[in-house]
């Protein structure tokens, strides 16, 4: 089985966000980043079947500049085979959507693994849009995922509830908590990784639809008012009065 | 610039995250002094249709197919895409209910549009362009963006806009034959499993979450009973959900399930920065905690200092003798 998992490069979830003055982008100074949390579910889910199997492949793939290295390595050091980097900066979801795409087409992956959204941009768009492009059936924000032969039993999230689906390889999968627990690499992993094979591809030119123009920090709250643990009541009638209750 | 609402049924309900996508249509095309419409697919009672009517649009497309009873998305792709082509419509507007959420961004690709998730709001016009926000990095920031592209899809984030139902007018339903050949490859949805909880946390206007502060499963009791007195959804922190004690849908927070409420009720959580990014665009942030130093009160706007296991009670009452009263 030939697995790709799509890796994003992102801020820590600890990471207090600010912005450059003139709003264009992230301050990175002292920012640590990692694999986006769904990405990795994705990529232990990978882990999984490879335990379980001598004939599975793990490729992971990254649309960045030099600095979204270390999170590929990373991906390596928790098992994957081979990274790829798609050098240049990401623009907005259908350019990387179609960076990949087009690396991918022929290259005949089983299993896509994404994550359900990136924690930086939170559109959740680059799954159905690489779906659409590849042509691949399409199972979203899965929870759970059981492959045998080329037949898959999944399970997705939907509103107030949980859908169990059946579907045949080839497919994309976007991950969320569930399908996989998180993994830590280790030191044997993290050697392996520096000899491991990361390829550098030159990026196509692919003309972006959305384009950022600014970043600010939200409004943050006023101010907390507090009311005695004595006497919530009061915390009460102030809910009711401004009809929040 | 045409508006196609995509009125997506639940069990033949419309969702409150739906009327809002309508009322959020109508006001774009308000803004743009251009007509507006809804697509409706499956079954459902006229009296549901007028709920659309009520929210501004009169004109809806009702696609009734026994091949659609089923949601999966290269189906419903091929629907919406369709309508949206035939009648030259150019901005499409959804939810971002799961189901919506899983073809929007496979219908920008269809469609050839620009894709822009979870706006909040309407767009600010600037040298002709809108210009939309939505948030980025769970929560922790806004961004402006502009679509390239003059076709767009857009998906409003639930409870950012609220639903406006005060108009009147004539239902038009348009009946929209669609031929779906059987032989799509696709997913074969099995079974649907709908949780217990009577309110879906991601609609829920509002919350009562607990945390590891309440010590164990057995305590949720009150959580339950102040949940149910509001007519709130209940939720929990991520080691709440990991231990079990709680199940893992009620799990907020970055790797969790992301709200909006209009009420937040936090008891017993900290208020770690993970938990933040999935409640911090709640309206009303109310915070129970024993520690004055909890990090949560910083993001607060009502808090109370104090041992969950006195406070909640006292709470309870309290609702309770307000609800008398009334
Ligand atoms: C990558 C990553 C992702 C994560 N994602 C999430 C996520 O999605 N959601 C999430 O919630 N967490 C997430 N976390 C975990 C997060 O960092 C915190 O550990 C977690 O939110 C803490 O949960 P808690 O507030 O319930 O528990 P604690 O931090 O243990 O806090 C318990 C609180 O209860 C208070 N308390 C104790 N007893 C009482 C009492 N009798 N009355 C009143 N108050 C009392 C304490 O003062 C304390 O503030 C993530 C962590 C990582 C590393």
């Amino acid at each position: 089985m030939n697995i790709l998992v799509c890796i994003s490069h992102v801020p820590d979830t600890t990471t207090r966000i600010t912005f450059e003055p003139n709003g264009k982008s992230l301050n990175k100074a002292g920012v640590t980043f990692v694999i986006n949390p769904y990405d990795e579910f994705g990529l232990s889910k990978a882990m999984e079947f490879k335990e379980k199997s001598n004939d599975v492949h793990i490729s992971v793939i990254c649309v960045g500049d030099i600095e979204t290295e270390p999170t590929l390595r990373k991906a390596l050091a928790i098992g994957a085979d081979d990274a790829f980097r798609i050098d240049t900066q990401p623009l907005d979801s259908f350019s990387v959507a179609t960076l990949i795409a087009e690396w991918a087409k022929n290259k005949s992956f089983d299993l896509i693994f994404t994550g359900k959204e990136s924690i930086d941009e939170n559109s959740g768009a680059v799954p159905g849009m690489l779906a659409e492009l590849l042509g691949f059936s399409f199972i979203s924000y899965a929870t759970k995922l059981d492959v045998n032969g080329k037949s898959v039993i999944a399970y997705r999230e939907i509103d107030n509830g949980m859908e169990i689906l059946e579907a045949q390889l080839p497919l994309l999968v976007s991950c969320q908590k569930g399908i996989a627990e998180w993994r830590i690499p280790n030191m044997r992993g993290i050697m392996a990784a520096r000899s491991k094979p990361l390829t550098v591809i030159n990026a196509l030119q692919v003309e972006n639809r959305v384009n950022t123009l600014n970043f600010k920090q939200p409004e943050g709250k006023t101010g907390c008012v507090y009311y005695s643990s004595d006497n919530p009541e009061e915390l009460i009638s102030v809910l009711s009065t401004k009809g929040i209750i | 610039m045409s508006v196609l609402v995509y009125a997506e049924l639940d069990s033949g309900r419309f969702k409150k995250a739906t009327l809002e996508a309508c009322s959020y249509g109508v006001a774009l095309a308000t803004m743009r002094n251009s007509d507006v419409a809804a697509i409706v697919i499956g079954e459902c009672h006229e009296s549901e249709l007028l709920q659309i009517v009520e929210c501004g649009i009169s004109k809806v497309f009702r696609v009734l197919d026994s091949h659609l009873e089923t949601f999966t998305t290269t189906k419903y792709i091929s629907v919406i895409q369709s309508i949206v082509r035939e009648n030259g419509f150019n901005t499409l507007i959804t939810s971002q209910s799961y189901n919506s959420k899983s073809i929007t961004p496979g219908l920008s690709i269809r469609l050839k549009s620009a894709f822009i998730s979870g706006v909040v709001g309407l767009p600010r016009i600037e040298d002709g362009k809108e210009i939309y926000q939505r948030m980025a990095f769970s929560g922790k920031g806004v961004e402006e963006v502009i679509a390239l592209l003059s076709d767009i899809v857009i998906s409003v984030k639930t409870n950012s806009f609220g639903v406006n139902k005060n108009k009147t007018g004539e239902l038009n339903v348009i009946p929209f034959n669609f031929s779906l050949s059987d032989d799509v490859n696709d997913i074969v949805p099995k079974e649907i499993i709908k949780t217990s909880s009577t309110i879906s946390l991601t609609d829920a206007e509002k919350v009562v979450s607990g945390g590891r502060g309440l010590k164990g499963p057995e305590n949720w009791g009150m959580i339950e009973e102040l949940a149910g007195l509001l007519g709130a959804a209940t939720a929990c922190s991520k080691p709440v959900a990991d231990v079990e004690w709680r199940p893992h849908h009620e799990h907020v927070g970055q790797t969790g399930i992301q709200i909006s409420p209009d009420l937040y009720i936090a008891i017993g959580i900290s208020g770690a920065i993970q938990h933040l990014a999935g409640v911090n665009s709640s309206k009303v942030i109310v915070v129970i905690n024993k520690d004055s130093e909890a990090p949560f009160f910083k993001s607060a706007d009502y808090g109370i200092v104090g041992d969950a296991f006195e406070v909640v009670p006292k709470l309870i009452n309290a609702v309770k003798k307000m609800k008398n009263s009334l």
